[in-house]
């Protein structure tokens, strides 16, 4: 299972709490645990990649295992900490405005 | 005994106020989806209980959110909103091509028809609609495609598409407004689209008299008279008696005629409300003085209404979406500002109190009659 922790709104959009466990088919890449994610929640659908580009939506960052993987490639293999549940990927909105 | 149900868009929530047939006290319920810029959220008229509200926020985009039961409880339905065909380019504020991207709903107008049926106003301004209460949505290209789009600006608040007003008594026929673009008509149903600006002049664009480019707020229709309708332009009142096919000014007696919003009286057709603001440079009252100007002529004499409302220090707005009225006896008028005021006037804005002071910036206000 992959953890993955969600900001406060989309804690409250798909009504869970701060930390969620998905099966992540195949490699465990940004782009398979988002895709897993939004699989189980559809309600999260274009709330962390934008439907147009498929990009991360700008405010959002990406991090685990004390990294930022914000700029990794989406389909670049996650660390095998992730991969293995032993950490989990962090989906954190950026601190902005004022 | 009749009911009211005011829908209340905020910079931080929804809010539901309800009363009975007297409006004198309030039942607040909210915030819903609380920390999330509500533009709007409208009932339908053929099932009051069935409610499209759009949320959105600048860290997750664009949600659409749908409810069964009068704003009790909600359902995400779908918010993929993704432009017909290749985008294409409008104008950006440079006078240069710049791609359409969409960023949010403005408006979400239900069908007079079917409850299922309920268009999008988008920015980048387009019109978008769904047939399966908001699971799907699909553009209505023949809008931005008709031939003008290429040269669609966008105002201070982004190319928004803000208002839709559908004809009760033609089903193929509706209006839209975009800032800054102008007002655009259909007769099919919106297959195809054509500018209704013949009669405006906006001295801040280079050609002031231009097929488009001016910088609508807001229009408003009685619906035993659609094809009369009333713009509060960004400059000026304005009034057409032809479905847009001309149009005249009828600021008249008006002390600013900058403002967004304006509103049509529920049972008599001449009598029409709108706030003047001091000026686009300053997005707030004359004076301190927050007065709604009403006509019974529609347009060209106005009376201020002040009955109930601050005379003095107060530097709050009145959006375009901002204002609506309920179809009781007497109608009521109901609006809402950026300092988080509600007023309710029960006799036709006579006097006005407030429903509620301190909610988020309002953004919205709709107003359900309910038997």
């Amino acid at each position: 299972m992959i953890r993955v922790v969600l900001p406060q709104h989309l804690r409250t959009l798909a009504r869970v709490g701060s930390e969620v466990n998905i099966d992540v088919p195949g490699q465990v890449t940004q782009r398979s645990v988002i895709d897993a994610l939004v699989a189980v929640y559809p309600m999260l659908g274009g709330t962390i990649r934008d439907y147009a580009t498929d990009e991360r939506r700008p405010f959002l960052r990406f991090f685990a295992c004390a990294e930022d993987l914000s700029h990794e490639s989406p389909d670049a293999p996650l660390p095998d900490a992730v991969a293995s549940g032993a950490e989990p990927f962090i989906i954190l909105g950026a601190i902005a405005g004022g | 005994m009749s009911k009211v149900r005011v829908l209340v868009g905020t910079r931080k929530g929804a809010f539901v106020l309800t009363s009975d047939g007297k409006r004198e006290k309030w039942d607040i319920s909210g915030p819903h989806f609380a920390g999330w810029e509500i533009y709007h959220l409208k009932g339908s008229p053929v099932d009051p209980n069935r409610i499209y509200l759009s949320q959105s926020s600048g860290w997750h985009g664009q949600l659409v959110q749908r409810s069964n039961d009068g704003g009790q409880t909600w359902e995400t339905v779908g918010n993929k909103f993704v432009y017909d065909g290749v985008p294409g380019t409008h104008q950006w504020y440079d006078g240069k091509p710049h791609p359409w991207e969409f960023k949010r709903v403005w408006h979400m107008e239900p069908s007079l028809k079917d409850a299922d049926t309920v268009y999008a106003g988008v920015e980048d301004a387009a019109l978008f609609r769904s047939t399966d209460g908001g699971k799907e949505w699909q553009e209505l290209p023949g809008l931005r495609g008709h031939g003008t789009g290429p040269r669609w600006q966008p105002g201070a608040g982004g190319m928004c598409l803000h208002t839709i007003v559908q004809d009760p008594t033609n089903p193929g026929r509706m209006y839209i407004a975009i800032s800054a673009a102008g007002a655009f008509r259909t007769d099919d149903g919106g297959a195809n689209w054509r500018p209704i600006n013949k009669g405006l002049h906006s001295e801040y664009i280079p050609e002031p008299t231009a097929e488009v480019g001016h910088c609508v707020h807001r229009i408003a229709m009685h619906g035993s008279r659609p094809n009369t309708l009333f713009m509060q332009k960004h400059w000026d009142v304005m009034r057409t008696d032809n479905a847009g096919d001309s149009w005249q000014e009828v600021s008249g007696n008006l002390p600013t005629d900058f403002g967004f919003v304006i509103d049509v009286h529920a049972h008599e057709p001449e009598t029409i409300y709108v706030v003047p603001i001091k000026s686009d440079a300053f997005h707030f009252p004359l004076d301190g003085q927050l007065r709604v100007y009403r006509s019974r002529t529609g347009g060209n004499e106005w009376e201020p209404l002040t009955k109930g409302l601050p005379q003095s220090d107060c530097y709050v707005n009145v959006l375009r979406d901002a204002m609506a009225v309920d179809s009781l006896d007497k109608c009521g008028v109901y609006f809402g500002t950026t300092g988080g005021q509600v007023y309710a006037s029960a006799d036709a804005g006579d006097s006005w109190n407030p429903i509620v002071r301190d909610l988020p910036s309002v953004l919205s206000v709709e107003v359900q009659t309910l038997a």
